[in-house]
């Protein structure tokens, strides 16, 4: 037991392990464990042909973090930062490394930022933001949204409803602040 | 060509992307034929990870087959059916040199934190992500490999990231034969983190949720003891008891960032952003544990600061071992694993969803609808 020398036994032995779980006890000796031990050189580079790749073309300033040398020879180039949340990206990069707080502070406004952006860029277009099936929340009825939370311990219930006062939230915050600022303006129109 | 999209917290659409070209001599276009959403995508999905940008398209658990190669591929050719470990990773710089994939330092100019990985925000290197007919796979020589004919397609794509994380969840634990294992989270990860823990010689192995039916498949699918810790009024406790007051050898937190089990740190994580993840798993984790035991971190944390019990751990003269797995060094073992019936990745597949329905898909998985456990993405769909 615990204030003894000798540890709790187990249940079943290794032979009964052996027996009721298939595999059990092939992996017991470390060499055998892929990662073991953590660093192991590998003589055959995983197929790399190089000792420093080739540089893809940089077609835009990449924002990088400032813990790199350099632009690393490869890198995504998929939605390059615009506008202002593209600004905002572009300082918290250029100022801050990844040990600072503001970095990543900044980054999670400019998430924010960008989604105001982006909604309103979608009503110019034929195919604007529609949070109802954006949501999936048609899943709710044909995906048993009642029978798989009723009578069920789930603790996230709890928080659950917060989630569509994250969704709809900005949405109805600014739908109020469009009819405050009408009235605003036809008073001052009128008066 | 069709993919999915990131529209802001809760919000993901299908759109029509141009298709992605070839950036580099050694990239790869593959056309995605099974992909699946991974527990860590939620993160995404909920607007918790950094620099996660509208347009986004998610995706990093994938396999398909390659419909068009760079200058200098030389291991893969047109028509290749190939899987894509979830890491971007070169093969040569120091960390992939020794078998580091998961922190190769070529791939990802946003962090030095964190590797390359598919369609995970740009604070890891900005790529776009599988959950698309096709997807841009760089240092395609690296990477893919070309799926044995043997395998079927659902195994083939659970081993690009859930399968072979649980695997290496179980070796962090450094399992010595007669352990007891304690796994948080009876999700994917979690579930092979277990059934992994017996191949390396458990003599008991115990997973904790909330969810009932995933606890279900604990028992049936990894032969594991569950507990519901909403039954205990305190589930570390708990675990000392089960373990005579010693505490577990080996912890593994298959959770990370969204854990549920305190409001506070749930609601300050995921709903209000204040932390880079809601530490509760990783703090049972330490409280249940023996002292001087290992605990293995394989539950994905976003960057900013989380509120640890990092007192306790000192205390107890605790081992923390953690890292984003490197998939491809796992393969050839777990290949003879999953061969040898050890493990049965496709079993753990309850949801195959339209590429076209992917917010429903998304939606079911996050809110845990209909026993969701794993839900796979099919781009193609009749």
């Amino acid at each position: 037991m615990t204030y003894t020398p000798h540890k709790p036994p187990i249940a079943e032995s290794p032979d009964q392990l052996r027996a009721r779980i298939p595999g059990w006890g092939v992996d017991r000796d470390p060499a055998d464990r892929p990662s073991v031990p953590k660093l192991a050189f590998q003589e055959d580079l995983t197929g790399a042909h190089w000792e420093f790749p080739d540089r893809q073309p940089e077609k835009w300033p990449r924002e990088r973090s400032i813990e790199h040398k350099f632009l690393t020879p490869v890198f995504g180039t998929a939605q390059p930062p615009k506008g202002l949340s593209g600004a905002i990206r572009r300082l918290s990069y250029a100022r801050y490394s990844e040990g600072r707080a503001a970095h990543w502070l900044l980054l999670m406004l400019a998430d924010r930022v960008d989604a105001v952006e982006e909604h309103l860029k979608s009503f110019a277009t034929l195919h604007p933001d529609n949070p109802i099936t954006e949501t999936g929340i048609k899943a709710e009825f044909t995906h048993h949204g009642v029978s798989s939370r009723i009578g069920r311990r789930r603790t996230d219930l709890v928080h659950q409803p917060l989630d569509p006062v994250i969704v709809a939230g900005p949405w109805v915050a600014a739908a109020g602040a469009a009819v405050a600022g009408g009235r605003a303006l036809v008073r001052s129109l009128v008066h | 060509m069709r993919a999915m999209t990131y529209r802001g917290p809760y919000k993901v659409r299908v759109e029509e992307k141009e298709r992605p070209a070839i950036e580099h001599p050694n990239d790869a276009i593959v056309r995605v034929t099974l992909a699946a959403i991974c527990g860590s995508d939620l993160h995404l999905y909920h607007g918790l990870m950094p620099d996660t940008r509208i347009g986004h398209t998610f995706g990093h658990e994938f396999i398909g087959v390659v419909d068009e190669v760079g200058s200098s591929v030389q291991n893969l050719q047109v028509g290749d059916r190939v899987m894509v470990p979830f890491n971007i990773f070169c093969g040569s710089c120091w960390y992939c040199a020794r078998g580091l994939y998961s922190n190769c330092h070529n791939v990802n100019p946003n962090a030095t934190a964190v590797g390359g990985i598919y369609g995970y925000s740009h604070t890891t290197g900005g790529y776009d992500g599988g959950q698309s007919q096709f997807v841009r796979v760089p240092f395609a020589d690296v990477g893919p490999a070309k799926i044995p004919d043997w395998m079927s397609d659902e195994d083939a794509v659970l081993l690009t990231d859930a399968v072979p994380t649980g695997y290496f969840g179980a070796q962090l634990g450094d399992i010595v034969e007669g352990d007891v294992v304690v796994v948080f989270g009876a999700g994917p990860v979690g579930l092979v983190a277990a059934r992994s823990a017996w191949l390396m010689g458990a003599g008991r192995v115990i997973i904790i949720d909330h969810l009932d039916y995933r606890l279900e498949k604990a028992r049936t699918w990894a032969q594991a003891e569950t507990f519901n810790f909403t039954e205990y009024d305190d589930i570390v406790l708990e675990m000392k008891k089960q373990t005579d007051y010693l505490g577990a050898d080996v912890a593994i937190d298959a959770v990370g960032a969204e854990a549920d089990g305190n409001l506070l740190q749930h609601v300050t994580t995921a709903k209000l952003k204040l932390q880079g993840g809601s530490p509760v798993a990783l703090n049972w984790a330490i409280d249940s544990v023996r002292k001087g035991a290992t605990i293995s971190v394989v539950g994905a944390y976003g960057p900013l600061f989380s509120a640890v019990k990092f007192g306790d751990a000192m205390n107890k003269g605790l081992t923390l071992r953690m890292n984003q797995c490197p998939v491809k060094r796992q393969w050839p073992r777990l290949f003879e694993h999953v061969r040898n019936g050890y493990i049965t990745p496709r079993e753990l597949v309850t949801h195959r969803v339209p590429l076209d329905d992917i917010a429903e898909g998304y939606h079911i998985f996050s809110a845990k609808l209909d026993d969701c456990i794993k839900p796979l993405v099919i781009p193609n769909a009749a």
